[in-house]
């Protein structure tokens, strides 16, 4: 009797470790292990032209370079996290209300399931084309002599082109916001779906205004879905260096920007130790978001 | 405080389709009232009108000397314990009690004190600081009562309250939904298709069918006066048998069973035993007619005494006292 209970204990726990199996190899071999290489060779020396596999921080020396010295001002890693964190701070902010908005709209006031998956599709329909197209686009639309500035000149709002419009700040976080707002949208879409509509009337029956049931129901119960939102947002834009070089002109510095730029001068170690740096940075901001809500109960 | 509510000819469609067909009903306050009905048969949809839930489609809602129909429900002084209850998961058993407080901007301390007041009277003061979701269905039941009596409402509308609760439980909850309504004097108005449910408590009961009024009345006044066949089967233990021109009414309990001819004054049917069943104080015989199928309930020791066995014929006779005739169907 015990020895059939221990040998089936043990087979069931063998059947556990194989159905676990698959994804721990994807796991080990394509997360794990680069990261701890990354790591290795963030710690590994280097010169013009080789890197020498011999213990030396000076990735990671060269980065803070001058951090102290020039105080009070800031060094350029400093700035440089500075304008990446403000954003990725724009970004979060922008896709942050207008993914709400759209969720809110699919959730409560779509009411046919139907209608719901239709209009969901036509959130992903940006998505059928690569991330650089989409970016592209927004060039001809933005530019000197694109359809926005030849408009409002024909229409006598403005005398010359704004410069503004593409190629700056404004440019980068519209593109962002463009890519990413759908990221937003599909997980607080998640949670609100999954807030019973009565308490929505048992609110109402308690004399409770629109705000007050956004404020005190809707918000609280969609947090998993914006925390989960904010996570996929702000891992994405904190690395980004692709739409920051093209829709910035390749004029405005990120936290991805330097590691692309270590990587083309080929000093392996100060882009791995950059990395590093950008990963222990979002790293905490993940983690003080975890903190105002238990991620894992809710997938 | 106390106000009578009437409605006067409330109609509710939904497209083409009418759920709630010209109503009129008066409802004195304090009275514990049981609209009741098959699924579909329009008492949910009047109980959200009453509400302010749903939109009439026409007529007026009246409570005490104010026409309601058009004001927001917690314009109105009604309040809706709703089904399944939807407590507000996030937050705790005091906080939801307290929430209508909340939502008048009425300060932490005031609203709490009284949310404590309440669930005193529903006897859950020790959960106050729990969530929804570590109660049991009970006990979830009473912190709904108590968020929806704190706004010291004039009417109180239960949505099926007792459907989701286990048989036991169902029972023993009617009991204090009796007693709550009786102590704060208010009036209930509670939402069931079961009959034996509203029988039990109610002091009006409103049965509806199809979107309509079939008969309103105490609960004795139903069961001893069925209107209708539709009345008579839906309330329970009553037998319709049909005679020349009409249909009568015969309650399960007023049917006799002889072996041999029937006395002479009363009347009679030839039928054959097919089921029996044992329910404790009585025992229920299932027979079959020309006239159609029909249900005796003999009392346990009359049955003892001379048994019935499944397939005996026997002829089911009543007084004509006990026949109830009753109207033709509704038109």
């Amino acid at each position: 009797m015990s020895i059939a209970r221990t040998l089936n204990d043990a087979r069931s726990e063998l059947v556990a470790w194989l159905q676990a199996g698959p994804m721990m190899l994807v796991f080990g071999l394509f997360f794990l292990l680069p990261l701890a290489l990354v790591i290795i060779v963030s710690f590994w020396d280097y010169n013009e032209y080789e890197i020498i596999p011999r213990f030396s921080a000076r990735g990671y020396t060269e980065t803070f370079e001058g951090c102290l010295t020039e105080l009070p001002n800031l060094c350029t890693i400093l700035k440089t996290y500075l304008k990446t964190l403000k954003l990725c701070f724009l970004v979060w902010a922008i896709t942050l209300t207008i993914g709400f908005t759209v969720a809110y709209f699919l959730a409560f006031h779509v009411r046919s399931t139907t209608w719901q998956i239709v209009l969901s599709l036509l959130c992903t329909i940006p998505f059928w084309t690569s991330n650089v197209i989409r970016m592209i686009a927004w060039i001809p639309l933005l530019g000197r002599n694109g359809l926005v500035n030849s408009g409002l000149q024909k229409a006598g709002v403005i005398d010359k082109p704004l410069e503004w419009l593409l190629f700056s700040e404004f440019a980068v976080v519209l593109a962002l916001v463009h890519l990413f707002t759908f990221f937003m949208v599909v997980p607080i879409f998640n949670s609100m779906i999954r807030i019973d509509k009565r308490l929505i009337e048992a609110a109402y029956d308690a004399g409770a205004t629109g705000w007050q049931t956004l404020r005190d129901i809707v918000i609280p119960l969609a947090k998993p879905g914006i925390v989960i939102g904010s996570i996929f947002v702000i891992t994405i834009v904190m690395g980004d260096f692709i739409t920051v070089g093209v829709m910035g002109g390749q004029q405005i510095a990120s936290a991805g920007k330097i590691i692309e730029v270590r990587l083309n001068a080929l000093h392996f170690p100060a882009a791995a130790a950059n990395a590093v740096i950008l990963l222990g940075f979002t790293f905490l901001i993940i983690a003080s978001l975890s903190r105002l809500v238990d991620v894992r109960k809710e997938l | 405080m106390q106000a009578r509510l009437e409605l006067a000819g409330v109609s509710k469609f939904y497209g083409e389709t009418c759920a709630v067909d010209a109503l009129d009903l008066k409802i004195p306050a304090g009275t514990y009232c049981c609209l009741l009905g098959p699924s579909g048969c329009g008492k949910t949809s009047t109980l959200r009108m009453i509400a302010g839930h749903e939109a009439t489609s026409r007529g007026d809602i009246i409570l005490g000397s104010s026409n309601v129909t058009d004001l927001p429900p917690a314009k109105r002084g009604t309040a809706m314990m709703f089904q399944s209850y939807a407590l507000f998961p996030h937050l705790s058993v005091l906080d939801n009690v307290a929430f209508a407080l909340k939502m008048r901007g009425i300060d932490k301390a005031a609203r709490h004190a009284k949310a404590r007041d309440l669930l005193k009277l529903v006897h859950m003061e020790p959960y106050a600081e729990r969530l929804p979701a570590q109660l049991s269905g009970g006990q979830q039941q009473r912190v709904a009562l108590a968020r929806a009596l704190i706004t010291e409402p004039q009417i109180l509308l239960l949505d099926e309250p007792l459907s989701a609760l286990d048989p036991f439980l169902r029972v023993k909850m009617r009991g204090e939904l009796k007693r709550l309504q009786r102590e704060l004097g208010i009036t209930f108005i509670h939402v069931t298709h079961g009959q034996e449910e509203a029988m039990a408590v109610a002091d009006l009961v409103v049965l509806m069918n199809g979107g309509r009024i079939e008969q309103q009345g105490t609960p004795r006044e139903v069961f001893n006066r069925p209107r209708t066949a539709f009345v008579a089967r839906f309330i329970g233990g009553h037998n319709v048998i049909a005679r020349d021109d009409h249909e009568i009414a015969v309650r399960a309990d007023r049917l006799s069973l002889h072996r041999g001819a029937a006395p002479r004054e009363a009347d009679a049917l030839i039928a054959t035993v097919s089921e029996v069943e044992y329910q404790g104080s009585f025992v229920q015989i299932a027979l079959s007619s020309t006239a159609g199928d029909l249900v005796a309930q003999l009392p346990e020791a009359d049955f003892d005494a001379a048994p019935f066995a499944v397939g005996e014929g026997v002829t089911a006779a009543w007084l004509p006292m006990a026949a109830h005739p009753l109207e033709g169907p509704h038109l």
